[in-house]
């Protein structure tokens, strides 16, 4: 109950004071809108809206998911007032699942901008919406570690901004959103599966595209041991960090 | 009966030793206070009784619960007021507090009821509604206190409440700590203002390096040090003439003449008055006025820890910017 109360609570803080201010809203929609409309004219139909649906929706939600964190939590500590939780009798994973769960929720709206705008334009009745809405709660949540991972070991924003991007735009390349994996060199393949990226963008190919290297309950279960594992190595490195 | 308990407390930074084999307790219902200059290791001593830093050795109990174990349980009983303002500068005052005592599982209707009463005992309530960065550095400072008590913890930290803030603000926030102590609390305080400390604590520890080096109630502080009796004599004019006279006749005796109306003796066993008041008297000169000047809590300071008072102060406000 007491600690139910803290969670609900830091999350809504969290939603009132980053998520839903203006600036971080239209992020949230302009930023995948403009990636869908420089690939719609690029690729000039070539390769079709739905072909380039799951990379658009996976890596809206990597983007917004880890820019969050850095903020939310980078510029918390630096003020100071990040002390104020660890500092409340609340366990730190109560805190962390508080923290990323408002991050995790942005990265499905982001998520979802590109399938409405491409709504407008193809005829998305044949996907399976129940598995491409678990694949983005599952690529939000592994970004969302991923993002708390790169913002435990930041001071700055700035600094937490950059290192993101050390990970984020290798991943573009790297998980087959544009690239198919196949294709790529022998060489990167091997980091290409040990990104969490690769399997959630399978997913929603398997279902959006309707192609795929690997089966959909195979990739769930890769992307939940993904979570576990950042989870852990999130606490274990908080601790270390944070309480020093 | 004693509430806190440390012992042999440390803390390393890297090599460093911030905090060294620092012991002390706390009795239930006390002010407790660490008197001490820039980097002397105060807030690190907060930092591991509180759960946000972690003691390099030592064993930290308060109310019978091992605070580097129970972290978590602790916190559930103690309050903490940092020593920078932290809370969050885009909310109003009302909303920060209500925040900080959801926190710690506190219901909508109670944290609310709270929050208001404190805006309202604080002067606050016409500011409630200003984001936390319009506030003026008192008024931060009050509701950071007020944001640290809110859910009614046993015991306080309170991290050099007054430093950086305007004199009434300052003396508002000593006549709280007095209020809290008087409902019972157990406050620990830490401040570079000597007067402050002699002021509203029970017990005083000097820390200096990383170490305690005195600890005691102000009296006993006072005590502790082997210092000199000094009289201060006010009389008519007429005592240059003679201060080489009154010190040989009593050789034990120091003679000072401040001004030409006073005479301070000093010496370091008790003085005894009426032997030179008769001298004084048979030379013509009228004393008006005998007065023991005391040593002050300064005196102690300086003469245990070596450090200027004035210089601890004067440092401490460039940082309190
Ligand atoms: N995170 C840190 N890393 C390295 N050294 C530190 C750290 N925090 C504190 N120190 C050092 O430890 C010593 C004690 O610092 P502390 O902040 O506890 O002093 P303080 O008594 O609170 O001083 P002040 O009156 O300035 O607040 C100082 O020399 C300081 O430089
Ligand atoms: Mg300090």
């Amino acid at each position: 109950m007491h600690a139910s109360i803290a969670f609900w609570n830091i999350l809504k803080k969290d939603i009132k004071n980053y998520y839903l201010k203006p600036p971080n809203i239209s992020w949230g929609i302009i930023f995948p809108l403009s990636w869908t409309l420089m690939q719609l004219v690029r690729s000039q139909g070539s390769i079709g809206i739905l072909g380039l649906l799951p990379g658009l929706m996976a890596m809206s939600v990597l983007f917004g998911t880890t820019s969050m964190l850095a903020v939310t939590i980078t510029f918390e500590r630096r003020g100071r007032s990040f002390d104020r939780l660890l500092l409340a009798p609340v366990s730190i994973s109560t805190l962390v699942f508080a923290k990323i769960l408002g991050a995790i929720l942005f990265g499905i709206f982001n998520a979802f901008v590109p399938v409405v705008f491409a709504s407008f334009f193809t005829d998305l009745s044949g996907v399976d919406w129940g598995i491409a809405v678990i694949a983005a709660v599952l690529i939000a949540i592994t970004s969302a570690l991923l993002g708390l991972l790169i913002a435990i070991s930041a001071r700055e924003v700035f600094e937490a901004q950059t290192f993101s991007n050390f990970f984020r735009f290798p991943m573009l390349f790297l998980c087959g959103l544009y690239i198919p994996i196949n294709n790529l060199p022998q060489l990167l393949k091997p980091i290409s599966f040990c990104l969490p990226l690769t399997y959630g963008t399978d997913i929603l190919n398997a279902t959006i595209a309707g192609n795929s290297i690997f089966d959909i309950i195979f990739n769930i279960i890769v992307m939940l041991a993904f979570a576990a594992l950042l989870f852990y190595l999130c606490q274990r490195n908080i601790k270390k960090k944070w309480i020093l | 009966m004693e509430i806190v308990n440390v012992t042999n407390l440390k803390k390393l930074y890297g090599e460093f030793p911030a905090v060294n084999e620092v012991s002390f307790s706390i009795k239930q219902g006390e002010v407790f206070g660490f008197l001490g200059p820039n980097g002397a290791g105060k807030t690190s001593t907060i930092n591991m009784m509180t759960g946000l830093s972690r003691p390099a050795g030592g064993q930290i109990t308060i109310d019978r619960i091992d605070a580097i174990k129970d972290v978590k349980k602790v916190q559930k009983i103690i309050g903490v007021i940092p020593d920078e303002n932290n809370l969050y500068d885009e909310m109003d005052g009302f909303d920060n507090l209500c925040f900080c005592a959801s926190l710690y599982g506190m219901r909508k209707k109670e944290r609310e009821k709270q929050a208001l009463e404190l805006l309202e005992q604080f002067n606050l309530t016409k500011t409630g509604k200003r984001p936390f960065k319009a506030y003026s550095k008192g008024m931060k400072r009050k509701l950071t206190i007020a944001a640290g008590i809110i859910h009614n913890p046993k015991i306080l930290f309170l991290d050099e409440p007054t430093t950086g803030i305007d004199i009434e603000s300052a003396r508002q926030i000593r006549e709280l700590v007095l209020d809290l102590k008087k409902q019972g609390k157990t406050i620990f305080i830490t401040t570079h203002y000597i007067e402050e400390a002699e002021r509203i604590c029970d017990r005083i520890a000097f820390i200096v390096n990383g170490r305690i080096v005195k600890i005691g109630t102000v009296t006993e502080l006072m005590e502790s040090v082997d210092h000199e009796h000094k009289i201060k004599l006010q009389l008519d004019n007429g005592i240059e003439g003679i201060k080489k006279e009154l010190e040989d006749n009593f050789s034990n005796c120091r003679i000072e003449i401040p001004d030409e109306n006073s005479c301070l003796i000093i010496s370091k066993e008790r003085i005894a008055l009426s032997p030179i008041l008769q001298l004084l008297d048979n030379k013509g000169i009228s004393v008006y006025e005998a007065k023991e000047i005391k040593p002050s809590l300064e005196d102690v300071f300086v003469k245990v820890t070596g450090i200027k008072a004035s210089k601890l102060i004067k440092e401490k406000e460039k940082v309190g910017k």
